[in-house]
């Protein structure tokens, strides 16, 4: 017998995993936007993502969506935990989704939404980092409720993790414009992504030892034996894909550096499972207690697995034809 | 105690005020969707150059008023959870996942296909373009289905249990639950109210154009093709929207009754209010103006049918009268006014003056915002006439809200209002100058840019299909 729990819980996961994947480097590109030249680069690095954007931002409705579906009370206690970081990311969102539009339709304010694409980007990421470590950290719950105040999600550490997020878009977002553009834009995008590569290590680094002060279970997750024969894996191979990273700079590579850097996030998604599985709330409840009843995971999961391939054959599809280097007047 | 009412209110009016900005562009896009479907559809099988150029020039203010629907939508995804936790916590494992159907078969079929729609004809050619307008429009359609069947649960729940933790489970048909008894109805009157909407603002525009110019092609053609749909759908959507207010009669009464204005009950026939001043202290409405037994006729179809009154219901139960009193008198008082619209346009085609009736094209370039208000104004009947309960008769309002503050429900209630003004009465003035230009015998692709010349090359196609 199956545990439909553990399956919505790997779909929610996997939703993430998509949503980073897909729309950390649209973000990155929002961060980077005002170190690239007004005129043809940035209306390159605008229509690299213009097409796809939308679809991309999708996987978030999916993964909070997904969320209420399949866990409702981890739902009902998460958003207003994170209260202030959540409306803080949608508004961020809402500037910089409507600036792919705006900047087109109104030269004259161009500039104005070319600093609201940029300003979005950093709030919205800025605000899921921050929620990222709020949650570690661990939020107050009492009964079926949030029971902290306000500002709980505000520390140190959330800040850490709020600043880490944004240097790993960021490198995502360089990546992604050294694989779909050409000359200047491309150059610059490679030396961005040299030193976003550092710092986003430097980052993971501190993140991880931080982490595991936190809550004894991390601790004992890690670094106790013999457990720690495998997890010790997880920091080796960042290692020796941050080297393969580099060396597909070095070479030159134009797609390379950007799976290179999804896999550094795929490893920091994998730290963060060993860290909290089987918890949806870290070290507060687990995915069995948040758990939908059967009777929806099994509704949903008829869709889900119908839906799910068949949305992944068409965004392959759609960025198929988006294929190859753009140019400034390509897609608009 | 204070401070928790008050933090109820501030959540109260933060959604009311988020989903009524979200749905002004919902409620066009579903409309323009099908529009463009039905534009590209023409071209495709006439050739003529004036359904691309027009294609092309609604495209561009779709790819706006749908960027703000995005935008707007995804605050209200979280809205469930950020200042309503306590209802997401016992609704979700009914309503969750019909949303999740809704985000698996809708958002991204339109958000997927969109790309291709928007900037995607010279690289995939004509008939897969088609394909995704026709994907897009679909979508917006399915993504309609699944939310009104949520609100829809909410408004006559049935087909669920009462779980030990006082969460609403599913019951053993999941069709019970997704077509709920009020579902159908909303669904039609809704989808039906996007078309009239979009109908209007069509027309309001080509209305705008004739008057400046009666030749243009462009304006001719979206004019007339805007006037068939409200000559058609309007009286269809009065008629729906009388069934869908039968049906609002069986399941909540109380609505209804806040709707007339019955305070008090009538057994021998009750009076149509037509216009008049509820006053809820004294329980009557004041210098009514009524038609007597009226009401009685249209709701019961009888002149002396008895019909019960707010008297009925205990006061802690009742809705707000004053607002779903005066909000259903917009709505009922715009969809005749499209009907006239519509009528009227009849007339002027029966004398051939469709073109050359500028007192009727003004008439519709100040109908053109009619459906958007007519649409909030509906759904202000329907939301505020189902308080003070999230889901009908069994969670109150009051014991849905998330346990917050209200310094931070206000704080972030001022944000949304700043931040969507801002933003989209921004977006909502590119879109009124992107109307203000009149379509052109060579309407460019997004943003001017000029078509490529590589691949399949619609621009010479429409140059030859041009004077069609």
């Amino acid at each position: 017998m199956i545990d439909l729990t553990v399956v919505w819980a790997a779909i929610i996961g996997f939703a993430i995993i998509a949503y980073v994947v897909m729309d950390g480097f649209d973000l990155g590109i929002g961060i980077l936007f005002p170190f690239f030249k007004v005129g043809k680069d940035r209306d390159t690095a605008m229509n690299s993502i213009a097409p796809v954007w939308d679809g991309n931002e999708t996987w978030l409705v999916m993964g909070v969506g997904g969320l209420l579906a399949a866990f409702p009370l981890a739902y009902a206690i998460i958003l207003p935990a994170l209260y202030a970081p959540m409306i803080a990311m949608l508004l961020g969102l809402v500037f910089r989704g409507v600036a792919f539009e705006f900047r087109w339709r109104d030269p004259a304010h161009r500039e104005l939404w070319d600093r609201a694409f940029t300003a979005g980007s950093i709030v919205a990421t800025f605000a899921q980092g921050i929620a990222l470590g709020a949650l570690l950290q661990g939020i107050t719950v009492e009964g079926r409720a949030y029971a902290g105040g306000w500002w709980e999600w505000l520390s140190p550490f959330s800040l850490l993790t709020g600043f880490g997020l944004l240097i790993g878009y960021a490198l995502l977002g360089a990546c992604w414009l050294n694989w779909k553009t050409e000359d200047g834009l491309q150059r610059q995008a490679v030396t961005y992504a040299g030193r976003l590569g550092i710092a986003l290590l430097l980052m993971i680094g501190a993140i991880s030892f931080a982490t595991l002060t936190l809550e004894a279970q991390y601790h004992q997750r890690w670094l106790s034996f013999p457990g720690v024969l495998a997890t010790a894996q997880v920091p080796l191979a960042t290692l020796i894909i941050t080297f393969l990273f580099y060396r597909s700079l070095r070479l030159k590579k134009d797609a390379q550096p950007f799976f290179w850097a999804l896999s550094l996030f795929g490893l920091c998604l994998i730290g963060l499972g060993v860290s909290i599985w089987p918890d949806v709330i870290p070290a507060r409840v687990t995915i069995w207690e948040a758990a939908a009843p059967h009777r929806s995971q099994v509704f949903m999961l008829v869709g889900a697995s119908i839906m799910v391939p068949i949305i992944l054959a068409y965004t392959a599809w759609s960025y198929w034809v988006f294929r190859g280097k753009v140019g400034a007047d390509g897609y608009h | 105690m204070i401070e928790q009412d008050w933090a109820i209110i501030l959540a109260r009016v933060q959604f009311a005020f988020t989903v009524s900005f979200h749905f002004l562009f919902p409620a066009f896009t579903i409309g323009l969707a099908s529009f463009l479907a039905v534009l590209e559809g023409l071209w495709l099988k006439t050739g003529k150059g004036v359904y691309a150029n027009l294609y092309r020039y609604w495209l561009k203010i779709f790819a706006v008023v749908f960027a703000m629907g995005v935008v707007s939508g995804i605050v209200m995804s979280y809205q469930f959870g950020t200042n309503w936790s306590v209802f997401s916590d016992k609704a979700g494992p009914v309503i969750g996942p019909l949303m999740a159907y809704e985000v698996l078969t809708a958002f991204f079929l339109e958000a997927g296909f969109l790309g291709v729609m928007l900037f995607g004809i010279n690289k995939v050619g004509r008939k897969l373009h088609f394909v995704a307008t026709l994907a897009v429009a679909a979508g917006t359609f399915v993504s309609a289905f699944w939310i009104l069947s949520v609100n829809s649960w909410m408004q006559t729940p049935v087909g669920f249990e009462m779980g030990a933790n006082g969460q609403f489970l599913p019951g053993d048909s999941w069709l019970a639950i997704v077509f709920n008894p009020s579902f159908p109805y909303r669904l039609v009157h809704t989808v039906l109210a996007a078309y009239l909407t979009t109908a209007f603002a069509v027309s309001a525009v080509g209305a705008w154009h004739l008057l400046k110019d009666r030749q243009n092609p462009g304006a001719r053609k979206m004019f007339s093709m805007a006037m068939w749909m409200a000559a058609i759908v309007a009286p269809i959507q009065i008629f729906a929207g009388d069934m869908h207010g039968l049906n609002t009669l069986e399941h909540q009464p109380a609505k209804v009754m806040a709707m007339e204005g019955h305070y008090q009950s009538h057994p021998e026939g009750a009076p149509l209010i037509l216009f008049g001043i509820p006053n809820s202290k004294e329980k009557r409405v004041d210098y009514a103006i009524e038609i007597p037994k009226a009401s009685s006729l249209i709701l019961k179809h009888d002149l002396n049918a008895p019909l019960a009154g707010l008297d009925t219901i205990p006061d802690a139960d009742e809705p707000p009268v004053g607002i779903v009193f005066w909000s259903f008198r917009i709505m009922v008082g715009l969809g005749f006014a499209m009907l006239g619209i519509g009528l009227w346009s009849l007339t002027a085609r029966a004398r051939k003056k469709l073109y050359d009736w500028p007192s009727l094209h003004r008439a519709a370039v100040a109908m053109g915002p009619s459906g958007f208000v007519a649409v909030l104004a509906g759904w202000v009947t329907t939301e505020v006439g189902r308080q003070p309960f999230t889901i009908y008769g069994l969670l109150r309002t009051a014991d849905s809200a998330s346990p917050l503050d209200a310094p931070a429900v206000a704080a972030s209630l001022v944000a949304f209002v700043v931040v969507y003004f801002a933003v989209f009465g921004m977006g909502i003035r590119y879109l009124l100058h992107l109307m203000k230009k009149p379509p052109e015998a060579h309407e460019a692709t997004l943003d001017g840019m000029p078509i490529r010349s590589a691949g399949i090359t619609p621009a010479a196609a429409v140059i030859k299909g041009e004077g069609a």
